[in-house]
């Protein structure tokens, strides 16, 4: 058995986030644990520009993004692990790892921070009928193989879904000399983001038809066609509209699911919501010492705030490890009247100083309204909104003199307010 | 020339060749598949049978029987995944207890050991997530469940090392017979000959028996869909559940698999087609109302995939087995279920029964036991770390969701009548067969199929022929 203070699984942005602002607190016992060959997670293979823009004020590639990461962990000389994947975690923090080089490995850990991001849902997952050929691609799968590998999965292409990567993906695709003849989405809104949909679908004609879906996939070596339909309100497919879009390729991008089963194994508590972790504004879950940030937590569409989010939690980390004290009080934030959840759910009623910004995503498309936060039924924060979606994140910053206010209230509330009231 | 042919590679022809391998005998399996077990045998209900169901005196009950009781020893001599469960005939109304009670007597009558009819509440102790409707059930001791294409893969794998030789991509097409000697033409053109001649085509077996016999055979394909959950949801249930079948219909099952997965289904459709395993929307939303019935907290969130399988339906409705009117030319055919069950036992009767007839001397080398691919995900610790010290490529690991490592997945490619595609290694491995169905490692086992095989990307298959991943390379 080996000995570590602080053990992070995931050495993407979330885990890259975490282990500097965990240096930077003073601890240096740190170990990152990341299981491909490089560290940069996902962004890796977003070789598009669109990353920084918050934290670094100007228009970055993912790999540029990471890198800027990557030399402060080398500036550092923080430890990390490559081809390394964590297969257990235990309840009393015991990571378990296996790596050819080192074989198998046990680490008793003081702190563990997951930081191991999030995984694309698969197609049974939304049940599409059909037979099963090849052709048929999660969007991220795609993205690495175009973007990385140098291969190109399909010519002609319809996308289901129409999350930030298959959007990027209609680009990409497009950039390549494939033809994407459509985007199909279920609900009568996108989840992604709108630039994405002005910049990757407008500005090459490709259509994107919202509530519809994909009822069959034909072709029985090869995806040859797919028939898709418009749904109704309960979104159940309306067989009578169904239409064929011939194409060779089907590309998912039907939403992101946190990878938590080795949190599971760690009895740590989760969303039914985010299907990440529950936890307080120190970015800690309800297992004492174990911490989660970044996707693994619940879905960022922008890096800046997935890094940011990091950063708390490994300087709150080392709060743990040091034995600094913490209160046993604590207050759970409502999310009501269109708002689907926030994160952190808990807010600790003591006074150690973090930043503190509140995430939060609404659960459907909603215009003029004001997006406020309530303590004890004051308003705190009112912001005016022409229109907020699902798929565009929430981030609220506060400032210290909001955070002490949040930390001495008794409710805490955040919702929707429509402009016309 | 060969002393025998046999045509296809599903559980059948894969499970007589291996029998056949303990005489010395030249024995050629032709496949008109790139791998064994891309038939029927990959997409089943998996369930040994208990033999209760079967209609008495018929073939299908005396093989299912004696099948059934073969299968502990052969699934450690051959190493394929086994578990007798035992399963369960759920009588959801008082006024179909009659019908449980003949169901029971039938069993009695075919032989079938420790059978028994429990209460409601017993029914409940035993499954606590069952439906409180279930008034009664039968309770077959003996029912078991098994991984199908890793037993037809075992079996195959098996015969092989003991000299039989497989050829795939062979697909036959006419067979004629002259003076004792057949004469075999695949759709290459090419022409192997052979003594005997084995047909085990499942549903193409009476296209085959049609090419050499007068009396026709006809098989009806018949398609099964079903709904796999994920593993997450693995402990709704230990036994194998069936409904008693209502005038309402047959009601599907809902069963573990030997990998902690819940299986539900089939549902039964007469298609055209004997290739087209499409499933279809309203037959997977019936299977999951119909499941509901035994299983109520069962939901479309714990899918993570769905499949279909076509029964060889013969007319006459019973398995069509031994010599035909022409002489040493052999049928195995309309082997639906309970074929799984029965291939051993079927196996054993057509060896013995050529064995005699041609008076084969026994092969002194053959060997009954084979080696399974080492699971990485069910080792214990201490195994892992040995596993990885003698092969550093079981510290990779490929695919998240079932903890499978490079050493598997390379395993599975060279060892014998190894994997040549994408489904070949999720077969032999469960590579991709997880939560998130290939989503992550499609890529990666790509890129070790293609280094294994020295092949370029562009020829890496999804399943053999026309199923190429890439189609080209980025500009
Ligand atoms: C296609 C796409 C486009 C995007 N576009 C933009 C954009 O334009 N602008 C923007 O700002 N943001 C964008 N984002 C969002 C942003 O990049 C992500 O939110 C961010 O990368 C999440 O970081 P993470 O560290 O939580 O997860 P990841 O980047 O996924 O990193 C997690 C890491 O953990 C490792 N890991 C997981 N499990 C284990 C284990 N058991 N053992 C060891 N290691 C493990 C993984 O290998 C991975 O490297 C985009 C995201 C995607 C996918
Ligand atoms: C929905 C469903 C559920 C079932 N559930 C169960 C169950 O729970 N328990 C049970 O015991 N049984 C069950 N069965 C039955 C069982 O799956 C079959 O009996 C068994 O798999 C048949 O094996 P086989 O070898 O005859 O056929 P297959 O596995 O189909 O093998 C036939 C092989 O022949 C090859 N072939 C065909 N034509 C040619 C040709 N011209 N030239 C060369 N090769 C050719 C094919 O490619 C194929 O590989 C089920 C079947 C279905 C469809």
């Amino acid at each position: 058995m080996e000995f570590k203070n602080l053990v992070i699984i995931g050495g993407g942005p979330a885990g890259l986030a975490a282990a500097k602002s965990a240096y930077d607190s003073g601890e240096r016992d740190i170990l990152i644990l990341e299981r491909e060959s490089e560290l940069g997670g996902i962004l890796n293979q977003c070789i598009h520009n669109g990353f920084g823009l918050h934290t670094f004020k100007e228009e970055l590639t993912g790999p540029e993004y990471a890198q800027r990461y990557i030399d402060e962990i080398n500036d550092r000389k923080i430890e990390y692990k490559l081809n390394t994947t964590v297969i257990d975690v235990s309840r009393d923090k015991i990571v378990t790892y296996v790596s050819s080089n080192d074989g198998l490995v046990e680490i008793n850990a003081k702190a563990i921070i997951f930081a191991c991001g999030c995984r694309e849902r698969p197609r049974g997952a939304i049940n599409i009928a059909g037979m099963r050929g090849a052709g048929v691609y999660s969007a991220g799968t795609a993205q690495k193989l175009v973007n990385i590998d140098g291969y190109m999965p399909g010519k002609e292409v319809v996308i289901l879904g129409s999350g930030d990567i298959g959007l990027i993906m209609a680009r990409r695709m497009t950039f390549e000399g494939a033809k994407v003849k459509a985007v199909i989405e279920l609900m009568p809104f996108s989840a992604g983001l709108n630039r994405n949909i002005v910049q990757c679908l407008n500005d090459f004609d490709i259509p994107l038809h919202f509530s519809h879906t994909i009822v069959e996939v034909v072709g029985k070596d090869r995806v040859e066609s797919v028939l898709v339909a418009k749904v109704d309100e309960k979104l159940n497919p309306i067989m009578e509209t169904a239409f064929s879009i011939p194409c060779d390729t089907i590309l998912l991008s039907v939403g992101l699911l946190p990878e938590n089963e080795l949190a599971k194994n760690a009895s740590v508590e989760l969303s039914n919501i985010t299907g990440g972790a529950i936890v307080d504004d120190s970015m800690m879950t309800n297992v004492d010492g174990v911490f989660q940030c970044g996707n693994v937590l619940h879905v960022h569409d922008l890096v800046d705030f997935v890094s940011a989010e990091s950063e708390v939690a490994g300087q709150c980390a080392v709060n743990y490890i040091n034995g600094k004290a913490r209160s046993a009080e604590k207050i759970e934030i409502l999310t009501t009247n269109g708002v689907r959840y926030c994160v952190p759910e808990i807010i600790l009623k003591d006074n150690e100083f973090k930043p503190l910004a509140l995430k939060v995503r609404v659960a459907n498309v909603f215009k003029k309204v004001k997006l406020q936060v309530l303590l004890d039924d004051n308003i705190l924060i009112s912001k005016n909104r022409a229109v907020v979606a699902p798929g565009e994140m929430e981030n609220i910053a506060l400032t210290s003199e909001q955070v002490q206010k949040l930390k001495t209230a008794n409710k805490i509330e955040i919702k929707l307010v429509s402009e016309v009231l | 020339m060969k002393d025998i042919i046999i045509i296809g590679s599903g559980i059948v022809g894969s499970s007589i060749a291996r029998e056949l391998s303990r005489y010395s005998v030249s024995v050629t399996v032709l496949e008109k598949g790139n791998d064994v077990s891309v038939g029927t045998t990959k997409a089943n209900s998996g369930i040994v049978h208990g033999g209760f169901d079967a209609k008495s005196g018929s073939n299908k009950a005396k093989f299912n029987i004696a099948g059934n009781a073969m299968f502990d020893k052969l699934s450690e001599e051959l190493q394929f995944p086994f578990i007798r469960n035992g399963s369960l005939v759920l009588c959801f109304d008082e006024n179909q207890a009659e019908a449980l009670e003949s169901l029971y007597e039938k069993g009695i009558g075919n032989g079938v050991e420790g059978l028994e009819i429990i209460s409601g509440e017993k029914v409940r102790e035993l499954e606590p997530n069952i439906s409180e409707k279930v008034h009664s059930a039968l309770f077959a001791k003996t029912g078991g469940i098994v991984s199908p294409y890793e037993m037809n893969i075992a079996y195959a794998e098996n015969a092989y090392n003991n000299g039989v030789e497989f050829q795939f991509l062979k697909e036959v097409i006419e067979i004629e017979k002259n003076e004792e000697i057949f004469s075999v033409k695949c759709s290459d053109g090419s022409v192997l000959q052979s003594k005997i001649v084995i047909n085990c085509a499942g549903v193409f077996s009476d296209e085959i028996n049609n090419l050499v016999c007068e009396e026709k055979l006809h098989i009806i394909p018949r398609k099964g869909d079903y709904i796999l959950l994920d593993k997450v949801h693995g402990d709704l249930c230990t036994h194998t559940l069936f409904q008693l079948p209502t005038k309402m219909g047959k009601g599907v099952l809902v069963t573990p698999t030997t990998h902690g997965n819940i299986l539900l289904g089939p549902t039964a459709v007469d298609v055209d087609s004997k290739i087209s395993l499409s499933t279809k929307r309203n037959e997977l939303d019936s299977i999951y109302e119909s499941a509901q019935n035994t299983v109520p907290s069962i939901s479309k969130r714990m899918i993570i995939t769905a499949f279909s399988g076509i029964r060889a339906h013969s007319i006459g409705d019973d398995f069509v087995v031994g010599e035909s009117k022409v002489k040493a030319f052999y049928n195995l055919a309309g082997i639906e279920s309970p074929g799984l069950t029965s291939a051993p036992a079927l196996a054993v009767h057509i060896a013995n029964e050529i064995s005699t007839k041609y008076e084969l001397n026994k092969n002194e080398k053959f060997v009954a036991t084979r080696e399974a691919i080492p699971h990485f995900a069910v080792m214990d610790n201490a195994k892992r770390l040995e596993c990885i010290a003698k092969n550093p490529l079981y510290g990779n690991i490929v695919c998240r969701c079932e903890m499978i490592t490079e050493g598997e997945i390379v395993d599975s490619i060279k060892r014998p009548l190894g994997a040549k595609d994408l489904d070949g290694i999720k077969r032999r491995t469960r590579a991709g067969m997880g939560r998130c169905q290939a989503g992550f490692c499609t890529s990666r086992v790509m890129e070790i199929l293609s280094r294994e095989l020295e092949i370029s990307m562009l020829e890496v298959t999804k399943s053999g022929v026309n199923s190429e991943m890439l189609l080209g390379r980025t500009k």
